[in-house]
């Protein structure tokens, strides 16, 4: 393993840090004038990037091949799913930025650095392959993640959720510091390869909590139960494109993030953590789902549905087979969609002077007035409540088909159950949507890059998404194949 | 005809007359609604004709690798054709039902139906458990939509119940299906049917089915959504879900249940005779008493498809094949009678029976043909409803005297609550001076009268259209239960020598 391997092999982030780097100083001279170009080439990095990392996952990469910097670093097939997703969410993020921040005239040029530079972080989270990498990965995407919620400087509401993201992200990021640790000085060394072979003899007292303190800071950072209390005010109080992407790239680079540590560095004592995952996984279903019912602010709303999905994709974690990651990986892929299509009706939703429209209630008899962006809503909830034929459904029932192949047949029959639960208020939206008399606050023209990316999330959430099952599944199959490749 | 998709085609129509129909105005959605229902019947004629009776056991197949964990594939037999048949004879009724009756968002209304419509059919016709499951769920997103707008006062409770309730029956069914198919490692619903579960197993599978079918049947104690959504329903949605949405329920036995987990469902047949038995006086008892019209007919389908139960466990064919035209009988007179209710509906704008009254003397032609399915419904002969409760009821005497005995009082309470209505309703004096004024028959309501009282008449009077297709399906789900049928109690034996040491025995005993 040489040095110009490894170069080689991080192509895709050194094209962003020297493209953030380049528009940051672009940002610094050109000022809030050369924002949008700014975002045009910020996209245009992301894309770059993206067109970088494919091969990998197309060519099935894995192995010691793909492992750079001396086993810091892995840029494999898993990490590649994970990279595009995590490129497509930013890029979607800042396109649907202008048209929300000129409303405040708030569309400054630091923002599309800002997210590039926390996909930056999210693209070292999945690929790392030590405890170091990982946390500097962690820590460049909450940097970055904790100014994006607080981007809205004069809005309360965005500096109350700047700082609570901040100070709960501190203490999650502090306690998993505290588990690495302990992982490290039980297992003497960081590496995930090197614990896992310290691990495969037996696992003590110490290590065990050093994989419980890694796996609180992790779901605190896809905000599992019981550390999920800081989503919904976040959801709520960031600005709806940051919001936009705080729902997808960073769930999606903290989730396989949470994969990769789960299965490459614990994965010979999975009954150490299967126990926390199996919890996490059903109370995050259940105290999402009770969670949202009471909710008026759709945001909020959003964000308690994020901690069900995120339950629900848990129990392909907690099988701990490569089925289950397999599974999880695809439902990423419908969740990203899902997640898109939900936050850009949420801004699309504005009345006469533009503000934008949260509350429920003024999303009364939406259908009446606009009928086209009320059908988006109804195929969204219907998909995140995992109703068929909507495409939701598929992720849903990859994962449990996992549990149930996995022998878990009791975590299935509750999960599935508990998703009734859930149905009741992704219901509640459609109902106040379709069924209510019209508020008639909905105004205005939405932004043809809002519609044009809300119409593509709809097709893939639709039932035509399924014709995209079989080569979706297989990149997802090629991906979870190259997580087990080393075990 | 053989290699011609026509499975497909009548997927496609109503599904590309739905997407239309959300871009028209009232009008032409109508036209267009009316239009896509009619071609699909004309498929179904034609389904029907090139149906080869006593052919193989699956026909008109289509197969599609086009996904991954499940294929497209379609196909029936005889039991599906007749559901199939059923669906497309209702649908253009149900638009004609809601020709004038709704006036707001017409389109959307037009697109739901046909939606259904698809799906409808797409569950008869699914060979793939997994297609099948997806078909069988999405037809709760129209049939809430369809509640929850266009219903009456108390839609938004009886919509989320509707929802809710089949949602979580369906739930468990899926993880069954998961673990059905992880075991037999195949999707193909015939293979399946043929494929022997562990009779340990096939316990907790056919409990997680029946949460499922027993809700959507529905049956005793699971039916109290039946009644708030029929209530709330538009006519014709009220038609559709009695027509043919219950019989989802009846199906997923008959296709399921009974053949995937013979040993479980002889197990737990006394269970169903029971809640069967149960259903058929406690519901009629309850329709005695019914103030409004639609919930008295509600209520009396609970009781009808407790008669489809009774005859589904009777593992013999003649409660299959009873069991089978009661769920085609009751589809027709049910939906004939949600419809008469409509017509008068839409004139008085009142469900109450008691603001009703002497319509004979106004709406003599009317009278007639609520009598004609008053009848049916009760089960005279020479109507629909006789064939097969006769069969069902004498399937089940083979097995259990004593549930064929209780449910036969469900034909007595029948013909009381069903007479009762009719009394108040029809005959009597004009009490009422609007309801005294109201017209009769239009052309648009006998057009949608007259078809479905020479179906029921045809179906009571030469049944054997009927039941021909079904035969070799019926047979060979006998011959599949064989193996686990219950001893009967009830010792028939052809009129021929009577045992002569048994009748001395029973004389000693007294």
């Amino acid at each position: 393993m040489d040095w110009s391997q490894s170069l080689r092999l991080i192509a895709p982030e050194e094209t962003l840090s020297i493209a953030s780097l380049v528009l940051l100083l672009m940002a610094a001279w050109g000022g809030d004038k050369a924002a949008k170009l700014i975002s045009v080439l910020a996209v245009a990095a992301l894309v770059a990037a993206g067109v970088l990392v494919a091969p990998a996952l197309c060519g099935g990469h894995m192995g010691a091949d793909t492992s750079a910097f001396f086993g810091q670093f892995r840029a494999d097939a898993f990490a590649s799913y994970a990279k595009i997703l995590i490129y497509l969410s930013a890029a979607v993020s800042l396109v649907v930025a202008p048209a929300y921040f000129d409303r405040f005239k708030a569309m400054r040029a630091e923002y599309p650095v800002l997210v590039l530079l926390a996909s930056l972080g999210m693209g070292m989270m999945v690929s790392a392959t030590d405890l170091l990498t990982l946390y500097i990965g962690l820590e460049m995407n909450s940097l970055a993640a904790y100014v994006l919620a607080a981007f809205l400087r004069t809005d309360g509401r965005s500096a109350e959720a700047g700082l609570k993201y901040f100070v709960l992200g501190a203490l999650a990021s502090g306690i998993m510091l505290f588990g690495m640790s302990l992982t490290y000085g039980f297992a003497g060394t960081t590496s995930f390869a090197g614990i896992s072979a310290s691990m495969a003899q037996g696992l003590s007292n110490g290590a065990l909590f050093g994989i419980v303190f890694v796996f609180a800071g992790l779901a605190f950072k896809i905000s599992a139960v019981p550390f999920h209390m800081w989503t919904p005010d976040v959801y709520e109080g960031a600005p709806t494109p940051v919001t936009t992407l705080f729902a997808t790239a960073p769930k999606v680079a903290a989730m396989v993030l949470t994969m990769r540590v789960a299965i490459e560095a614990f994965g010979d004592q999975a009954a150490a953590w299967q126990q926390i995952v199996v919890f996490a996984a059903l109370a995050s279903i259940v105290v999402g789902a009770l969670g949202a019912i009471g909710q008026s602010n759709i945001k909020r709303l959003m964000a308690y549905s994020s901690i069900n999905n995120v339950g629900f994709m848990l129990v392909g974690l907690a099988v701990a087979t490569q089925q289950g990651v397999s599974a999880m990986l695809f439902y990423l892929a419908i969740y990203v969609a899902m997640s898109v299509g939900g936050f850009v009706v949420i801004l699309m939703l504005k009345d006469a002077d533009g503000n934008p429209v949260e509350d429920l209630g003024k999303m009364a008899g939406l259908s009446r007035t606009r009928p086209g962006l009320a059908l988006a809503l109804a195929m969204v909830m219907f998909s995140l409540a995992g109703i068929p034929p909507m495409f939701g459904f598929w992720g849903k029932f990859l994962v449990f088909k996992a549990a149930v192949d996995g022998g878990m047949i009791a975590l299935a029959a509750i999960g599935f159950a508990a998703s009734v639960i859930g149905a009741f208020y992704y219901l509640k939206v459609v109902k106040v949507v379709y069924f209510d008399e019209p508020a008639d606050v909905v105004k205005g023209e939405s932004d043809v890059w809002h519609k044009l990316i809300l119409v593509l999330a709809c097709i893939f959430i639709s039932p035509l998404g399924y014709l995209a099952s079989k080569w979706l599944g297989g990149l997802a199959d090629t991906a979870a194949a190259a997580l087990f490749s080393g075990l | 005809m053989s290699g011609f998709p026509i499975l497909s085609l009548m997927l496609l129509v109503p599904l590309a007359a739905a997407l239309a129909c959300l871009y028209l105005d009232a009008k032409s959605a109508r036209m267009v609604a009316l239009l896509a229902t009619l071609a699909n019947l004309a498929l179904g004629v034609v389904l029907w004709m090139n149906f080869d009776v006593g052919g193989a056991q699956w026909q008109f197949q289509e197969r599609h690798e086009l996904f991954s964990g499940f294929s497209y594939a379609l196909g029936i037999d005889g039991i599906a054709l007749l559901l199939i048949e059923l669906s497309v004879f209702l649908m253009p009724i149900c638009i004609g039902a809601s020709w004038n009756s709704i006036e707001k968002r017409v389109g959307e209304y037009m697109a739901a139906f046909l939606l259904v419509e698809t799906l409808m059919i797409g569950v008869f016709t699914a060979q793939d458990i997994f297609l099948f499951y997806m078909f069988f769920e999405a037809g709760l997103i129209p049939m809430y939509l369809i509640i929850g707008i266009w219903g009456g006062a108390d839609r938004i409770y009886a919509s989320y119940k509707f929802f809710l309730y089949t949602l979580l029956g369906s739930v468990l069914m899926l993880v069954a299906m998961l673990w059905m198919v992880h075991t037999a490692g195949t999707t193909f619903v015939p293979t399946l049917m043929t494929y022997d579960f562990d009779p340990q197993a096939q316990t907790w599978l056919w409990l997680a089915f029946f949460a499922s079918f027993a809700v959507k049947m529905p049956m005793w104690p699971v039916h109290t959504w039946l009644p708030a959504a029929h209530v709330q329903a538009p006519t014709a949605g009220s038609v559709i879900l009695a027509g043919v949405l219950l019989k989802m329920g009846g199906y997923g036995f008959i296709r399921f249940s009974l053949p995937m987990f013979p040993e479980a469902s002889a197990y737990f047949a006394p269970l169903v005779w029971g809640l069967s038995m149960a259903a058929v006086v406690i519901t009629s008892l309850i329709a005695l008493v019914q103030d409004d019209m639609k919930k008295l007919i509600a209520y009396s389908s609970v009781a009808h498809m407790a008669i489809v139960t009774i005859g589904l466990f009777a593992f013999n064919p003649q409660g299959l094949e009873g069991s089978m035209l009661v769920m085609l009988s009751h589809g027709l007179v049910s939906g004939a009678l949600f419809l008469c209710v409509g017509i008068i509906y839409d004139r008085l704008h009142t469900r109450e029976i008691a603001r009703y009254g002497g319509l004979a003397i106004n709406m003599p032609r009317y009278a007639l043909f609520f009598l004609l399915f008053t009848m049916a419904s009760i089960g005279l002969p020479g109507t629909s409803g006789f064939v097969g409760e006769f069969l069902s009821l004498g399937g089940i005497y083979q097995v259990s005297s004593w549930t064929a005995l209780i449910c036969t009082t469900g034909i007595i309470l029948g013909a009381a609550y069903m007479l009762y209505l009719y009394r108040r309703v029809v005959f009597g004096d004009q009490k009422n001076a609007d309801a005294a004024a109201m017209a009769d028959l239009d052309l648009r309501e006998y057009l949608m009268v007259i078809p479905l009282g020479l179906a029921v008449l045809w179906m009571g009077v030469y049944p054997e259209s009927f039941i021909a297709p079904m035969r070799a399906d019926i047979a060979a789900l006998d011959a599949r239960l064989a193996r686990a049928k219950p001893e009967g109690d009830a010792k028939l034996a052809m009129g021929k020598e009577k045992p002569a040491h048994e009748e001395a025995a029973h004389e000693g005993a007294h």
